[in-house]
């Protein structure tokens, strides 16, 4: 006989206790990670945001931004004033007051000046290796997802690629250092010594050599494209599956060839995707040192990538400053001292407010595209 | 009376597996030719044969007999598969119209052959639309989004979008499937109106609209054409028992 009196318990429910631990550990883990990425950033913001912002007008210092980097000289003059200036200043203070008019001097390599080499170098090597991967990356993805017939020796390529994004960026690095700066085909008219193979090609003495691109803004740019192509092809492939196959029916029922089919009915609708897949791409682009220290990245340089250089070629294949890689050195290379404080905690700011800006605009796209694209 | 399409033996297959058995059939230029039968028995396969779109499907292929159109087997080796279906057209069973708008779905085709005279698109276009019995209501909204019209409507959009090539023949599979009753009774009028000027192979689920808006119906089972004959010959005569249990509803 049921007893309707049954329905309601005695005492707190069951498992009341057990409940309530689980819920409180879960939101403990829960809350800690919330807590050490409010540290990290916390910590950034607060040593960098002083070295970026200011307090009267236009309320950022430019001259970090935009002035190069140089080293620092710290020094008092007779009166005991302490002076901290970068060495172009320096140079023109000795100038005018003569050497003898300088104390106690110290020089702190690369903490003088502003970032605009590292930041300028790392723009042009993101912008370089997203147009190489997005090339290559969505090509492989088209003939994979249309073309390409789904047999097992396909399912292994894209195996293979998506094995190749757990690949460590350093691996990538003396990758990028073993071809394109040491083998990868240029055509010149005197091949260096180092080549390891010529080639003449009959015109003129120009020849083909195999002497890589030595470590150069456009060996960079391939290396760190290699390092993306997997996230781009995966992320295009799904973009492009993600077109209803009733749009490449009706495309090709009307008489589209494939290739017509394919620029007009699968990839502008499948852009948007592939696109914001790929700004987090660049987040990755923008932020990894170890692929460029062996390919492109060199620690300090005197000129921007566009001066002193006789064309885009020329300045393909000088070798850049970059962000991530000018963190490492003024970590790793230089003494730490309030003097290098200034360049240290600025440059990192900066770097985390560049690569927060890129994650936001991908975040904000995404979600302004998926609502305007809809099928 | 004069025949478009002649099927002669029609065997096919996806991955080895028989969908189509033997299946011949002749049939007529400007009529409705309703394909019926239960579901998977093999009429959307043979609906699309007649334009080759199951090319697309990996392993799909023909093993044996012929289709014909006007005469040309269709499956030749050196045949303009672009130039085939630009002259048989297809509606399909869930409405795809493009993510573009009315104007540009309608154009598609023109702009796909190079036709880039504004005057001239315009002109398809309305025409298109007209046919389609789609113009006086999207008439004031050409350039917005297809999407936003309701289903019934974005349905006649691919009617119209699959007419602008100005086919010859007119393939619909299960066009009403995805539709409520009065945009199906729309659609059948405009099936009414078309046979005039094209010739329509129709897949239908729904019987009583092979009666209404069909000249010849062909009853298919298991891969194999089981009869087909005028409409009411069929459905009131049937000779096969098969015929008769599916149309009397005692199965399928």
């Amino acid at each position: 006989m049921f007893d309707p009196e049954t329905l309601i318990r005695k005492g707190l429910p069951k498992g009341h206790f057990k409940d309530r631990i689980v819920r409180t550990l879960l939101s403990g883990v829960t809350y800690s990670i919330v807590l050490i990425a409010a540290l990290l950033f916390g910590k950034i913001v607060v040593d960098g945001a002083p070295v970026l912002f200011k307090a009267e007008a236009p309320f950022v210092d430019l001259e970090f931004l935009t002035a190069k980097n140089e080293t620092l000289h710290v020094f008092d003059d007779e009166k005991g004033n302490r002076y901290q200036l970068p060495a172009s200043q320096y140079s023109a203070y000795v100038v005018k007051n003569g050497a003898e008019a300088i104390f106690n001097e110290q020089t702190y390599s690369y903490s003088g000046g502003g970032i605009i080499g590292p930041i300028a170098g790392t723009a042009l090597l993101t912008i370089g290796s997203m147009m190489l991967a997005l090339f290559f990356g969505v090509s492989a993805a088209i003939y994979l997802s249309e073309y390409a017939k789904q047999s097992p020796f396909i399912h292994a390529v894209r195996l293979a690629i998506l094995n190749l994004a757990g690949i460590p960026s350093i691996v990538f690095g003396l990758f990028g250092f073993s071809v394109f700066v040491l083998i990868v085909p240029v055509i010149t008219q005197d091949p260096s010594d180092r080549s390891i193979l010529t080639i003449p090609l009959m015109i003129s003495d120009y020849v083909i050599s195999f002497q890589g691109w030595s470590s150069s803004l456009m060996a960079g740019c391939a290396t760190l494209a290699c390092m993306i192509l997997p996230v781009i092809i995966t992320a295009s492939e799904e973009s492009l599956r993600a077109v209803p196959q009733g749009f490449r029916d009706a495309s090709l029922a009307m008489g589209a060839t494939r290739w017509q089919t394919i620029r007009k009915c699968v990839l502008p609708f499948s852009l948007p995707g592939i696109l914001t897949s790929s700004l987090l791409a660049i987040t990755r682009v923008a932020g990894e040192t170890a692929p460029i220290m062996f390919t492109a990245a060199v620690a300090a340089k005197d000129d921007l990538p566009w001066e002193g250089v006789d064309g885009p070629l020329d300045v393909l294949s000088s070798q850049v400053q970059a962000l991530p890689y000018h963190i490492y050195t003024l970590a790793a290379r230089i003494p730490n001292s309030e003097y290098t404080q200034r360049a240290q905690y600025g440059s990192v700011f900066v770097f985390l407010v560049l690569v927060a800006i890129l994650s936001l605009g991908s975040v904000i796209l995404r979600s302004k595209l998926r609502s305007k694209l809809k099928w | 009376m004069k025949t478009a399409i002649q099927i002669k033996n029609l065997n096919f297959a996806y991955s080895g597996k028989q969908v189509l058995h033997d299946v011949t059939m002749d049939i007529t230029a400007r009529q409705v030719t309703a394909f019926i039968g239960p579901s998977g028995c093999g009429k959307s396969t043979l609906i699309r044969c007649i334009n080759r779109i199951n090319d697309r499907i990996p392993g799909a292929e023909v093993t044996g007999g012929s289709v014909e159109v006007h005469s040309i087997d269709i499956n030749r080796k050196d045949i303009d598969l672009q130039e085939l279906r630009r002259r048989i057209g297809m509606v399909f069973q869930k409405y795809n119209p493009f993510p573009k708008s009315i104007y540009e779905n309608v154009a598609f085709s023109s702009r796909l052959a190079g036709l880039t005279k504004r005057a001239e698109l315009d002109e398809i276009v309305e025409n298109a639309l007209k046919s389609s019995a789609l113009w006086e209501e999207v008439k004031d909204r050409l350039h917005a989004s297809a999407f936003g019209l309701s289903g019934g409507q974005q349905q006649r959009l691919c009617i119209a979008r699959a007419i602008a090539n100005q086919p010859e023949i007119l393939l619909m599979d299960e066009p009403c499937a995805a539709l409520d009753p009065l945009a199906t009774l729309k659609i059948e009028e405009l099936i009414s109106e078309l046979k005039k000027q094209y010739t329509i192979v129709i897949v239908t689920h729904n019987m009583s609209q092979a009666t209404r808006c069909s000249d010849m119906t062909a009853f298919m089972y298991l891969g194999k054409l089981i009869e087909y004959g005028p409409t009411m010959d069929v459905f009131e005569r049937p000779q096969d028992p098969q015929t008769e249990a599916y149309v009397t509803g005692t199965f399928g």
